[in-house]
């Protein structure tokens, strides 16, 4: 590759690149482009072999100059995925199998007709939608800042991401002085997408108040909330965009040198950053002297390997050292004694992935989506008991309800919504009543739990919310790292009494004593993780006391979740006697009964089955196979 | 360090190699270890402490810190049970039990005959498909814990 | 450093720059509890929680062990708020503890008990399931209990900072945490030097010495000739255990209390330290002399022993053959003592008073089976004492037993203070080579309490260099040196814990908690005070060369012949093991 060795060199390639990106997205060419989702839901359904099967028809057919078969980033909508978008009519076919590829190149690409079976149907007024933008999934979102390029470009050439921009920022920023880089980010109010939110600008401020001679920047990719993929989806989307970003903080704070921390559960995350720093090497964007100035950088690649609070930033920074991943006291902050004990930044992918958009657009053009304290868009991975599952960009100032009936399609089967859960472990059960909130980092927090960095798992009747505090209770204690003692002994504690509460064995006291426990554990814990374990206990029992009243006083589970205080039973007037549900019982606890089913000839063998509650072991299954609707949780 | 065959010292001193020029790469090291031999016994961590000058004790505190590392060989095929939130609420505890339960094995444990290693998975990302069940790379999607024994005999028949 | 005015609950005061809150505090007359933060940050991991304070201005709650003052701070220890968070950060400890605090070795000295009465803790609080425990009792020298450990880390920090080895370190995760050698070996299978620096900083009963109290009621018992001698380095400490002040000589009490007690003779290892100087520094002279192995090195400190056999076994030749001076002595007790008084070694059983753990492990090593039958801490001389009902405050001074082992020079005191085994064996090699006393009797250049000395010392014109080693970490680039040919040293001094057997992992605990009349710094001087007590004792001697004692050389005129011979050899050397496996 030729490298590009100055500011000029940059604006003539780049300007090629978007010319072929253009003809690429516009058919201008002559040719028409096929691009497959290579996100994770639609990569685990198998989309890489869709794309396997269409390059192998197009060969087959001899169509190379006809069209050309990529893998892009992530569409976002993964409970409709996989997803085969056709360029310039920008046909979005859903649902995709590699059985389907070959209609796709026989219909669409010879034919020039519509697959209109795998077009999106909307299930309320049933209608087909062909393209992307005709979705309402997509209506309400803003995906160009933090999933720039991401269902667009190939995440695997630095030409389209260069053609569609990348690196424009950093130039533009390389011709302002440091102070200048950050005092934009700061009036951009761009704040930390990882947590907290802190504003971003502070933090690389304090860094460049720091004389050091060795300084470094951390891109925090340790994504360890359950239920939460937006960092990995960015990084696997466009990786340039991420490696940008960090390079305008490492120019701004004066560091040379970057670190990637990423989860080692992210193959493809890893491979396509390792790629997309090699070509940044390659054409000189990475290295001594990029773009002919005094700015050297480089990026290093390190991996997390399976705890949780490394996400939390000093824990981080001993990961790296080698070390266990047990957070730092602070102070010292990091920006003063950080990696190696040199002055350091940690930001998450997310925020530096708005780096880009920030420095090129100006800080006002950010500054105009959002609301007052919240800046810019976020994205969130929403989850759980909602229609359309799927990775989302808003603006910072849409409701809950727009995110979850406008943009999620709502919630399936007709259930009722109970709570959608922000903030992962760290995080809070939102209600009903929060519903019209427009998402911000204070409005969260003042309702009860917090940004956090996305996940936002919706929750309906069917769930029960004492049993989903022990879950993430069981999951902060499996993740402490043992370093302080109130979060270490902590969080068992108020586990065991969760335990027992949704045993049916827990006491008023009990439940006294988990809520001064939980006051506890958050004021006296030493980092970030432990003082923000206990919120899924309290904002829980701050919106569903009622239900832990239930689970102890009545001794009942309103959700028929917790096993040990719900039950099966079969309703006589609806169980036809057929015996499913007795020939699938592990435990041979279902007996038929004397009893005719309701309409049913006595002289058949037909009988009304009944369980035997004491020793039915809970597991479901004759719930799952009965055909009739006659079992029922009690 | 006596137990480790010359073969096996040569590869390790070739992945501690690889990274000569990393400051602190310790977890790179065991990280690669770990992805190429399936686990981190106490001979390999007692020779890259050799080579690293890293105290064994440390190397030992690492290893049993992150769940990514392992002190034992994990099984044939690794079932990993997601249970990021999606799928929890969705019931992925009830199809992890089942497994469990089938296979006589707790979560981290691996069957005797050495086939099979049940883990629990910290959100895989793939939400839409909650639960969802990877088996040694392959993603099972919308897995019901009736469909838990048929899977295990899809294994099972492979090595019959 | 500058000053800066801070306020503690309302009051002003002027505080040196750079103190963490904790230190600050206590120079203004408030003591804020702590368990992991020890010696002034030489350990602060803030992990415990128990320093908590509001400081105004700052999110939350600080803990105090690791959080800077500044100018205009306002630090509030007295508040509901801070005082009802230290309380439950104790008690959530106490929830995961074994508390059975009245069979505790460590009770009277356990840093958690004492918290816990400070900041108040109830009963009962916060109970539940309590981490899988393990109690380690394989190895000769220490014990570890888990169920008592709070995961502080001051001995896996001591142990990196002192050996320079890390046997101990966190594993696992969580709730499931503990302190441990790898794979939660014993220390017995973990190349460990037993030499108990790990507990003479743990806050409670999961790190104690492998208590030999048992052994030696069960020798009264059997009626047998319980014969004991005590180390040097003993006396400098043992009083601290009755509330003395650190730095009070205690060997004319300690003698009586033996008395008290029923030994059948009471002596003083200073006679096996003089013995083990005629064999060391004929051992030198002889190297020197024929072209042996240079330099040599000593060998009375078992830690350092197990140092060499673990990690430097090619340096073996270089090591001095001679067992430690208590070995020594209880050889001669079991052979030249027994033969005078026409008594069956079997029936003599000789109990060694020791400011050191690795001595339990030393007296079993299978090259010197049956010359010392049990080994005693300072620790447990004092708990002998204490339950016998004896009042160490109104005892008389009593003088050691005359009795062919009775006499003592200043040259052994000293074995028990970094350098003073290099000072002893000068006295004498100088003595040898030139046939004449040196003039100033004591080497200055083998004083101090640094981890490396080094000195070149002028016999008659001819230089001999010398260096003297204590902590294995300091010893490190000493043996190193050694390896690679290119040592310049003679002789080399190495003694296993930093500063010598004043600090040996037997003494007394030293813990700012319980040493209310100390100095805030006690914890930098308390060596140099211990070791002080031995140099008035060598002052005070008549003979201050071990050549010069008289019932060494009527030992050698009657038994032995002269040093280096052939008895001398069978009874007073030993053999080390060159292939000793890290981890069994």
């Amino acid at each position: 590759m030729v490298k590009i060795k100055s500011s000029e060199e940059l604006i003539s390639r780049q300007k090629e690149c978007a010319s072929c990106l253009d003809k690429k997205f516009h058919g201008q060419d002559g040719k028409r482009a096929i691009v497959v989702c290579g996100g994770t839901g639609c990569l685990s359904a198998d989309s890489k072999g869709i794309l396997d099967r269409l390059q192998e028809l197009i060969k087959e057919k001899g169509l190379e100059d006809k069209v050309t078969a990529n893998i892009v980033g992530c569409f976002g909508f993964c409970s409709q995925g996989p997803f085969v978008k056709i360029f310039p009519e920008e046909t979005l076919y859903t649902k995709v199998k590699v059985s389907d590829a070959e209609e796709i190149i026989e219909k669409d690409i010879i034919g020039g007709e519509v697959v209109e079976r795998l077009l999106f149907v909307d299930p309320q007024t049933k209608e087909k939608a062909r393209r992307q933008h005709d979705i309402n999934f997509y209506k309400l979102q803003k995906r160009d800042i933090a999933l720039r390029g991401n269902a667009d470009i190939n995440p695997e050439v630095i030409e389209e991401a260069l053609g569609d921009g990348s690196f424009l920022a950093l130039n533009k920023a390389l011709h302002m002085s440091q102070q200048e880089v950050i005092d934009e980010v700061l009036k951009s109010g761009l704040r930390g997408r990882g947590g907290a939110g802190f504003p971003t600008g502070r933090k690389w401020q304090f860094a460049y108040n720091v004389q050091s001679e060795d300084k470094y920047v951390v891109c925090n990719g340790d994504e360890g909330d359950p239920g939460a993929f937006m960092d990995r989806s960015i990084i696997e989307g466009n990786p340039i965009n991420v490696i940008e970003g960090m390079m305008i903080e490492g120019y701004a704070i004066g560091a040379k040198n970057g670190y990637f921390y990423i989860r080692a559960e992210y193959p493809v995350a890893v491979e396509r950053l390792k790629n997309a720093i090699k070509q940044c090497e390659e054409l000189g964007l990475l290295g001594d002297n990029i773009l002919g100035t005094d700015f050297s950088f480089r990026c290093h690649i390190r991996l997390g390997a399976g705890a949780f609070v490394c996400g939390e930033e000093t824990a981080l920074l001993n990961s790296i050292e080698g070390q266990r991943g047990m957070p730092r006291p602070r102070p010292p902050f990091p920006a003063v004694k950080g990696l190696w004990g040199k002055p350091s930044v940690i930001n998450n992918v997310e925020t530096l992935a708005n780096v880009p958009f920030i420095l090129l657009n100006g800080a006002e053009e950010y500054a105009k989506i959002g609301t007052e304290k919240s800046k810019g868009t976020k994205v969130f991975a929403l989850g759980g008991k909602v229609n359309n599952v799927g990775l989302v960009e808003v603006p910072m100032g849409v409701t809950l309800r727009q995110l979850i009936f406008d943009i999620g399609g709502g919630i399936p089967n007709g259930k009722k919504f109970k709570a959608i859960q922000t903030g992962g472990p760290s995080g809070g059960c939102l209600t009903e009543k929060d519903l019209d909130t427009p998402i911000d980092y204070d409005n969260l927090v003042a309702a009860g739990s917090m940004m956090g960095s996305g996940g936002a798992i919706v929750m309906d009747e069917d769930n029960c919310m004492v049993d989903v505090a022990k879950f993430y209770m069981t999951f902060i204690c499996d993740e402490s790292c043992g370093k302080c003692s109130p979060c270490r002994i902590g969080t068992k504690r108020c586990l065991e009494l969760l335990d027992k509460i949704t045993e049916g064995k827990g006491t008023m006291k009990d439940l006294e004593e988990l809520k001064s426990l939980a006051e506890v554990i958050k004021s006296n814990s030493l980092c970030g993780l432990g003082q923000t374990a206990p919120n899924p206990i309290l904002s829980t029992m701050a919106s569903f006391y009622d239900e832990y009243v239930a689970h102890i006083v009545d001794k009942k589970c309103p959700a028929h979740v917790c096993k040990s205080l719900m039950q099966y039973k079969i309703l006589p007037e609806k169980c036809v006697g057929c015996g499913m549900c007795a020939r699938n019982c592990p435990a041979n606890t279902i007996v038929k009964t004397d009893q005719v089913p309701v309409g049913k000839d006595p002289k058949l063998p037909l009988r009304v089955h009944f369980i035997n509650t004491e020793n039915c072991v809970k597991c479901g299954l004759c719930q799952s196979n009965c055909r009739f609707g006659a079992i029922i949780k009690d | 360090m006596a137990h480790l065959q010359e073969s096996a010292v040569k590869q390790i001193t070739e992945i501690v190699n690889r990274y000569k020029d990393e400051e602190t790469p310790l977890m790179m090291i065991l990280s690669d270890i770990q992805r190429e031999y399936g686990y981190i016994p106490l001979e390999v961590q007692e020779l890259v402490s050799s080579l690293t000058g890293v105290p064994v004790s440390e190397i030992y505190g690492v290893v049993t810190f992150y769940s990514f590392f392992s002190l034992t060989p994990k099984g044939k095929y690794v079932i990993g049970v997601c249970l990021g939130t999606a799928c929890y609420v969705k019931g992925s505890q009830l199809v992890l039990d089942k497994f469990g339960e089938l296979l006589g094995i707790k979560p981290g444990e691996t069957t005797e005959d050495g086939l099979f290693t049940l883990d629990v998975l910290r959100c895989v990302g793939a939400c839409a498909i909650a639960p969802a069940v990877s088996i040694s790379g392959k993603v099972f999607p919308m897995v019901e814990v009736k469909q838990v024994e048929g899977i295990i005999n899809q294994y099972r028949a492979k090595e019959a | 450093m500058g000053l800066v005015n801070i306020k503690i609950d309302g009051q002003a005061y002027q505080v040196e720059e750079g103190l963490t809150i904790l230190q600050a505090a206590k120079k203004c007359g408030f003591n804020i509890p702590t368990l992991c933060a020890f010696n002034n940050g030489e350990c602060s991991r803030a992990s415990c929680r128990v320093c908590l304070v509001e400081v105004k201005g700052a999110r939350g709650l600080v803990a105090s062990c690791v959080y800077p003052v500044n100018e205009g701070m306002e630090i509030i220890i007295s508040s509901q708020k801070a005082v009802n968070a230290r309380r439950a950060s104790v008690e959530l400890l106490l929830s995961n503890h074994h508390k059975n605090c009245l069979q505790c070795d460590k009770n009277g000295h356990c840093e958690l008990l004492k918290v816990a009465e400070m900041v108040g803790a109830r009963d009962g609080m916060y109970e539940g399931a309590q981490t899988p425990a393990t109690i380690d009792t394989l190895a000769p020298g220490l014990i570890r209990d888990t169920s008592k450990c709070i995961l502080c880390g001051r001995c896996i920090e001591r142990c990196k900072q002192a050996q320079g080895i890390s046997i101990l370190g966190f594993e696992n995760r969580g709730f499931n945490t503990i302190v441990a050698p790898v794979e939660n070996r014993s220390f017995a299978n973990s190349p460990c030097l037993q030499c108990g620096q790990c507990v003479n900083v743990c806050p409670t009963g999961a790190l104690m010495e492998h208590s030999e109290i048992a052994k030696v009621d069960e020798a009264f018992a059997q009626g047998k000739k319980v014969i004991v001698q005590t180390a040097p380095a003993v006396r400098a400490a043992i009083a601290e255990e009755f509330g003395d002040p650190i730095g009070t000589p205690g060997t004319g009490k300690m003698v009586a209390a033996l008395h008290r007690l029923g030994f059948y003779r009471v002596f003083d290892t200073n006679f096996g330290a003089d013995l083990t100087i005629m064999e060391e520094a004929n051992e030198l002279l002889q190297r020197i002399k024929k072209g042996g192995t240079l330099p040599q090195i000593t060998s009375c400190s078992p830690g350092w022993v197990n140092y060499l056999e673990y990690y430097y076994p090619e340096l073996i030749p270089h090591v001095s053959t001679c067992k430690s001076p208590h070995m020594m002595e209880g050889a001669i007790i079991k052979t030249y003592f027994a033969q005078k008084h026409e008594l069956d070694s079997k029936d003599i059983f000789v109990v060694s008073i020791m400011p050191c753990s690795a001595k339990k492990y030393e007296r079993q090593r299978e090259q010197m089976p049956n010359d010392v039958d049990a080994v005693l801490t300072t620790r447990e001389l004092a708990k002998l004492i204490k339950r016998s009902g004896i009042n160490w405050n109104r005892l008389p001074e009593e003088e050691f037993d005359q009795d062919l082992l009775g006499e003592y020079s200043g040259a052994g005191v000293i074995f028990g203070v970094t350098g003073g085994v290099m000072e002893a064996a000068l006295r004498t090699a100088y003595f040898w080579l030139t046939g004449k006393e040196y003039g100033k009797i004591n080497f200055e250049a083998c004083r101090g309490l640094e981890g490396v000395k080094e000195a070149a010392v002028d016999v008659e014109g001819t230089e001999v260099r010398i260096a003297i080693a204590s902590g294995m970490k300091n010893a490190k680039p000493l043996l190193d040196q050694i390896k690679a040919g290119k040592s310049p040293y003679a002789f080399i001094e190495i003694m296993c814990c930093p500063g010598g057997c004043i600090n040996g992992g037997g003494q007394p605990f030293v813990k700012p908690i319980f040493l209310p009349n100390e100095d805030d710094d006690i914890l930098e001087t308390y060596r140099a005070k211990r070791a002080s007590v031995l140099y008035s004792e060598d002052e005070r001697q008549a003979v201050r060369q071990s050549h010069n004692n008289s019932d060494i050389k009527k030992l050698y005129e009657e038994f032995l012949g002269e040093p280096g011979s052939e008895l001398a050899e069978e009874l007073l050397h030993t053999s080390y093991v060159s292939d000793r496996p890290k981890y069994k």
